[in-house]
């Protein structure tokens, strides 16, 4: 019984607490590439970016919060600093909307040209992040940097293996559920909400019942920079800020929304912890979990390790590749790309 | 008149080296790229051992050792390349001091050093890829192998009594050649790497490396690869899974920030880092001080790269590198008097009357096999937030 038990605590320990956390910071993201992609039509490529400029003003403002003396305790400061960091992204975004998507909007382009409109924002914004900030790692967690350890699981239960859940997992995965269900209830229950829904299933139908366009434009600009703050933050805390990074993860962000169907909000999170969860248990070792599962003896030698970590984002390319021949509108079908 | 300026300037350019007895010696760093912190500190060493020789005034009969400066790169072999060859063919120097990182100075042996038949002494390149390097035997280093490094990281893994390791690697030239050469070594030793991972610098989340690493089952996790990288990425994710709570660690992984940055869960980890505390190098960090520059890592292999090229030549009578290159063994290497940095004028004086010395210098300069230093390692533990040096290997 314990040899199960242990089995159980290391996968969660390994694949299950790590995957909620990631996936709900892949489910976040997705989401704000899912809005764009419903209300302006294009795939914004410069969502990552967006992350990291909403994550480097929440950091600015906790390094001024916490120079003031200011903290949060036992939850990271960087939570308080959280709608600067909004305030800052949704302001990036309007003005970026201003300056050049408006003007690609009356001309009516086509959304390649919107996606290669997107690349240069992208090139342009982590240019301006690199700038004010600079290239290099930054660690803002602080408070309690444990929910539970590993050491003290093991004290507490008498098992073999640890289970540890950081405070900034939890936070992750408490703040991705507030926010994916305020976003569900602006979209169906609030006057707004519906508007942008039937702008995005028929923009002339919607014209013609009287919604102003530039106001759902901005609507889902100030929806998608705070959902991209919350995401870059929340990922900065967990794993570290840098700039770098935010770029990286545009494909599985991409890969989660594609897989749930672009243009659905379910789909976004649903994608979002099948890439996670896939990334994980494709390239977890299994070996251990099955010496505490199989008789003894019959332990495997490998290290049943169905594809090398070195190929983790492949991960995400299989599963966008596989969706796109079969299923082109992903899981909730969304709009076929 | 044209023509009469143009025979002078022609004649002038002729005579010149005649003229002033220069031996030019090429001092081929980074100066730009991965290790361009590094280079104008080693490159002010070097120049410091030639100042040091030439102005004793015994050199090669009163010769005066002259710096040609050339930038590596570090990473660009082509261009690497180009500046050795341009420093070979017009500048004209008798020797190379460098070049510094291990995949230029593969480069630049193989399409200058060896094809114009120029000793290259490297203070700086440790792949194990250079020990079986066809070199004419023109080739040398003053900074140990890899090779070495993984042997003693085995020898030291085994004294701690630890049986069984996990192995992780920063994903290049360096991080898999120590990798290698740990495991093999260690394996030799009756040890038993349960798993093997290579690890990419600059990702954002190593749980899922570390996870993998975790399920070998040791509880000893060696990391080959850099501080303000993957290293410390991979290092912070174990901790946070509590996946392994001992480290060790190779030389890149060695430094002030990186108990700064992960806190006291690090206490009692340990790495190994080239180098020894010996009298030599007291004496030139204190000569550096003098002259106004820091002894920052491999400086001080590079004074003494530097020093063994003038000692060859000097035992040679020749600045001619297919006659030194005979000769670097027999000045670095017993029997003879033990020559220390700051002593080169002494050196010179007693190769000059035909006797023999033992060059120490600044990091116990003793070549092995295929012309490289056997290499001494501190090992450093971390005690309060800090690197301690506990012994020497």
């Amino acid at each position: 019984m314990t040899d199960v038990l242990n089995a159980i605590v290391l996968l969660a320990n390994f694949v299950l607490v790590p995957g909620l956390a990631y996936g709900s910071q892949l489910a976040l993201g997705a989401l704000g590439v899912t809005l764009i992609y419903g209300i302006l039509r294009f795939s914004n490529l410069a969502h990552g970016e967006t992350m990291s400029f909403g994550a480097m003003v929440t950091i600015l403002v906790t390094w001024g919060l916490q120079a003031g003396g200011i903290n949060f305790h036992p939850l990271p400061t960087a939570l308080l600093a959280l709608p600067f960091g909004i305030v800052g992204a949704v302001a990036l975004c309007l003005i970026v909307d201003r300056l050049v998507y408006r003007y690609y909007r009356q001309q009516r382009s086509t959304s390649s040209i919107y996606l290669i409109v997107s690349i240069g924002v992208m090139l342009i914004t982590g240019g301006l992040i690199r700038f004010i900030i600079g290239p290099g790692d930054r660690k803002i967690t602080d408070g309690e940097r444990f929910i539970i350890k590993a050491r003290t699981f093991k004290e507490m239960t008498g098992l073999n293996e640890g289970l540890a859940i950081k405070t900034t997992q939890g936070v992750t995965v408490i703040a991705a559920f507030l926010v994916v269900g305020f976003v569900f209830w602006f979209l169906n229950r609030t006057r707004t909400g519906k508007a942008m829904r039937a702008y995005s299933d028929n923009e002339d139908l919607a014209l013609l019942s009287g919604i102003n366009p530039e106001r759902v434009v901005m609507i889902a600009w100030i929806m998608t920079g705070a959902l991209a703050t919350i995401a870059g933050t929340l990922y900065g805390l967990d794993k570290s800020f840098k700039p770098f990074t935010y770029m990286q993860l545009l494909l599985p962000i991409f890969a989660a929304a594609i897989v749930g169907g672009v243009g659905n909000p379910i789909g976004a999170i649903v994608g979002g912890f099948v890439v996670a969860f896939s990334e994980l248990i494709i390239t977890f070792a299994y070996r251990k979990v099955l010496m505490y599962l199989l008789p003894d003896g019959m332990a495997p030698e490998g290290m049943i390790q169905l594809l090398s970590t070195d190929y983790k984002f492949a991960v995400s390319f299989v599963i966008l590749v596989i969706v796109l021949l079969v299923k082109p509108t992903g899981i909730f079908s969304g709009k076929s790309l | 008149m044209k023509k009469i300026a143009m025979a002078v300037v022609a004649s002038s350019m002729l005579a010149a080296p005649a003229m002033a007895a220069d031996v030019k010696i090429g001092v081929l760093l980074g100066f730009t790229g991965p290790i361009e912190s590094l280079a104008p500190n080693m490159a002010t060493a070097a120049e410091m051992a030639m100042k040091e020789a030439s102005d004793s005034g015994n050199f090669m009969g009163g010769s005066t050792a002259v710096s040609v400066r050339a930038d590596s790169t570090c990473v660009d072999a082509a261009a690497a390349t180009a500046a050795a060859e341009r420093m070979v063919t017009s500048d004209g120097v008798a020797a190379i001091m460098g070049a510094d990182c291990s995949g230029v100075t593969t480069a630049v042996l193989q399409n200058v050093g060896t094809a114009k038949g120029i000793v290259m002494i490297s203070p700086s390149a440790t792949s194990p890829a250079l020990s079986d390097i066809p070199d004419d035997g023109l080739f040398f280093r003053t900074a140990p192998s890899d090779a070495r490094g993984g042997q003693v990281m085995a020898e030291v893994l085994m004294g701690r009594g630890i049986d069984s390791i996990a192995l992780t690697y920063t994903n290049n030239d360096y991080g898999k050649g120590l990798a290698d050469s740990i495991q093999g070594s260690y394996e030799a030793l009756g040890g038993k790497v349960t798993v093997v991972a290579s690890h990419e610098d600059d990702k954002g989340d190593y749980s899922a490396e570390v996870a993998a690493l975790a399920q070998g089952g040791s509880d000893h996790l060696v990391i080959v690869g850099y501080l303000d990288r993957g290293g410390k990425g991979i290092m912070q994710a174990s901790l946070d899974s509590g996946a392994f709570e001992n480290f060790a660690m190779s030389d890149g992984m060695i430094g002030p920030s990186l108990p700064e940055a992960i806190g006291a869960d690090l206490n009692g980890s340990w790495g190994l880092l080239p180098g020894g505390e010996s009298e030599g190098y007291d004496i030139f960090a204190k000569m550096a001080a003098e002259a106004g520059f820091e002894a920052t890592p491999y400086s001080a292999e590079s004074y003494d790269s530097a020093a063994l090229i003038m000692l060859a030549m000097q035992a040679a009578g020749s600045s001619d590198s297919q006659k030194m290159k005979a000769k670097v063994f027999d000045v670095a290497n017993a029997p003879g008097t033990k020559i220390h940095p700051g002593e080169l004028g002494k050196a010179l004086k007693i190769l000059a009357d035909g006797g023999e010395i033992d060059y120490v210098g600044a990091r116990e300069i003793e070549l092995i096999g295929p012309g490289e230093t056997g290499g001494a390692y501190l090992e450093q533990v971390v005690q309060d937030g800090k690197f301690t040096t506990v012994k020497s290997h």
